[in-house]
């Protein structure tokens, strides 16, 4: 601000040296994109290298870990993990609790967010108080807690104990009650006129219009609950309910003293990135535009 | 009717828990039986003076989990603020072809989990890994990442000739002043370089939408008027800006007080607990030690920290009301 005013005074001078500074900027622009494109090597790199070393055998991964193309391609860290390990249960129990705590979310959130947006009922505004309000509790401060809630209703070991407590979710009835404020009322209206009921209104006429802020929903319930990792490792000790992220920490963990494998954790690791990388591409424009929420810690 | 099910499930996984564990904190359960039907006893706050007046183990590893992480806090939320900035000004410029392209590729760390990125990391700083090579290209000898314990302010020091001095009793929470000034350790720079390789491409995206925000008049002013890019960002984009500014340090500060996963993926608080984390301690003192009502002490600390950093950022945001 200052130097715009500054500079406002004296014009002329400045007005003069226009084409000093179009061609300051040109080569500025080179810069930039040089700048751009080595910052974006080094962004995508690592998941290159992680593909390439994948596909390695262990020796080449300790003796060429920079190469990004293995000397004689192998897909033998991935049979390995898919026929002889418990690889293919985690990735089971990922999908089950992630279309579970999607499909719930988007049902509940958008209802909640559509009752505070719209619903008149006593104690609206302390309901949202309050969602406000837990919001702010950060994640890790929940583990013992949601443990000794977990044990107490005895439903330790279970999916209900890993789906169950990841449906509450804040964010996402924030979002949907922003978004149907900003929804006029007369839509609504009409319908009410033409004798639906509440639920009805909501049901088939609200909805369907909420499709964008669904599908952040969705996009964000996703991600979130496939790359979740601390929920699990408090809602169960049992082999059977592993999910693809605690069994992938708890691989890399354990082996680490021993023998290094990384061909084996490499591959692992990308197998379990590729679900959000094809949402990712998939709803790359709406993801990279719309950020509400979406904020990893 | 509407609310029923996501109220529910949030008071009973939320607001019922916070409670429940508040109870433990100032117990003594130790895992067995229920700690609400009479298996635990009432201690007060002994919990908590344990960690924090001790002389014990409990109140070095909280120590030294504090330091760790204060660390990792001062280093992590300059560099990724800075760097998120950097990436949105950059991306944000008109005549940068291919802008879509560069937004997804710093963004894309974000959206991938963290166990998979660590995983990643384990392997390119290992001894043998990609970094070391790169470094011996470079003619340095690369340190051992992840096994190597020495404080980075230490190996400073010691390049100087300076020396950690004789015994001298303990500061604060059971470390010396030669321990707390020690810097991140080897092993936590490289969980450093990690958060903000991840983190940066989300606050790219908010510090984008920001930009794209801003009246265009100003800075079309500033050009006519001759300023220099760097004059513009500096006088002009960076004030402009503040708003955004202040929430992405306030979520910086948030996010990395609760560093967690990639502790227990990469090193479980090794080497020598300084990879240890308030979060992490807090697990495994509960978890693995059976010390519950200490585990829950330590979250509850964690809370009023991350409390804190919240109010301070709130203060500074000044009267900005909404959220974004």
């Amino acid at each position: 601000m200052t130097a715009a005013v500054a500079t406002a005074r004296r014009p002329a001078v400045r007005r003069d040296r226009g084409p000093a500074w179009l061609r300051r900027s040109r080569s500025g622009t080179v810069v930039a994109l040089t700048v751009l494109v080595v910052l974006a090597v080094a962004y995508l790199y690592p998941f290159a290298i992680s593909l390439a070393t994948s596909l390695k055998s262990d020796a080449e991964a300790a003796t060429d870990p920079l190469s990004l193309i293995p000397a004689t391609p192998s897909t033998a860290a991935y049979t390995e993990l898919l026929r002889n390990s418990d690889f293919p249960l985690w990735v089971r129990n990922s999908v089950i609790v992630t279309l579970a705590v999607t499909t719930g979310r988007v049902l509940f959130d958008s209802m909640a967010g559509y009752a505070l947006a719209r619903l008149r009922f006593p104690g609206r505004s302390l309901v949202f108080a309050a969602l406000v309000a837990i919001m702010a509790v950060p994640g890790v401060v929940l583990l013992i807690p949601r443990f000794l809630v977990i044990n107490t209703l005895g439903i330790y070991n279970s999916f209900a104990a890993l789906i169950l407590p990841l449906l509450a979710d804040a964010a996402g009835i924030f979002i949907m009650r922003s978004f149907f404020m900003s929804v006029p009322r007369g839509v609504e209206e009409a319908a009410r006129i033409d004798g639906a009921g509440p639920f009805r209104v909501f049901w088939s006429v609200v909805l369907p219009m909420a499709r964008p802020a669904l599908i952040t929903i969705v996009v964000l319930s996703f991600q979130g609950s496939w790359n979740e990792l601390s929920h699990f490792i408090v809602a169960s000790d049992r082999p059977e309910l592993q999910t693809l992220t605690k069994g992938v920490a708890q691989l890399t963990a354990g082996a680490l003293s021993q023998g290094t494998q990384y061909p084996l954790k490499l591959a692992a690791a990308v197998i379990m990135s590729i679900p959000v990388a094809v949402l990712f591409i998939v709803f790359q424009r709406r993801i990279t535009s719309t950020h509400d929420g979406a904020i990893k810690g | 009717m509407f609310l029923a099910p996501a109220g529910v499930l949030l008071g009973l996984f939320l607001v019922v828990p916070i409670a429940m564990a508040f109870w433990v904190s100032i117990s003594d359960w130790r895992g067995v039986g229920n700690p609400m039907t009479g298996s635990a006893q009432f201690v007060g706050a002994t919990n908590y003076t344990e960690l924090l007046g001790g002389d014990g183990l409990a109140t070095k590893d909280f120590g030294r989990a504090m330091r760790n992480n204060v660390y990792y806090v001062l280093a992590v939320v300059p560099l990724q603020t800075i760097l998120a900035l950097t990436l949105a000004v950059l991306v944000h410029r008109r005549v940068v072809a291919g802008r879509g392209f560069f937004r997804s590729a710093f963004y894309f760390p974000s959206v991938t989990s963290s166990v998979a990125i660590t995983v990643v990391f384990l392997f390119l700083f290992s001894a043998t890994g990609a970094m070391n090579r790169l470094l011996a290209v470079l003619g340095v000898e690369g340190p051992n990442w992840f096994a190597d314990p020495r404080g980075v302010v230490h190996l400073f020091l010691g390049a100087l000739g300076v020396r950690a001095p004789y015994e001298s009793g303990p500061l604060l929470l059971g470390l010396s002043w030669w321990n707390w000034i020690s810097g991140p350790s080897v092993a936590m720079c490289v969980f450093i370089v990690l958060a903000v390789f991840t983190t940066s491409g989300t606050f790219m995206l908010l510090f984008l939408a920001a930009l794209q925000h801003l009246p265009g008049e100003v800075e079309e002013a500033a050009v006519v008027d001759g300023a220099t890019p760097w004059q513009r960002l500096r006088r002009i984009t960076v004030p402009m800006l503040r708003p955004t500014l202040f929430t992405v340090i306030t979520l910086g500060l948030i996010g990395t007080w609760q560093m967690f996963d990639q502790v227990y993926t990469g090193t479980g608080g090794t080497p020598g607990k300084t990879t240890l984390t308030p979060a992490y301690l807090s697990y495994q003192v509960s978890f693995e030690q059976q010390e519950w009502g200490r585990g829950a002490a330590i979250a509850f600390l964690l809370f009023a920290i991350i409390v804190a950093c919240t109010l301070v950022g709130r203060r500074l945001l000044g009267e900005r009301e909404d959220p974004r």
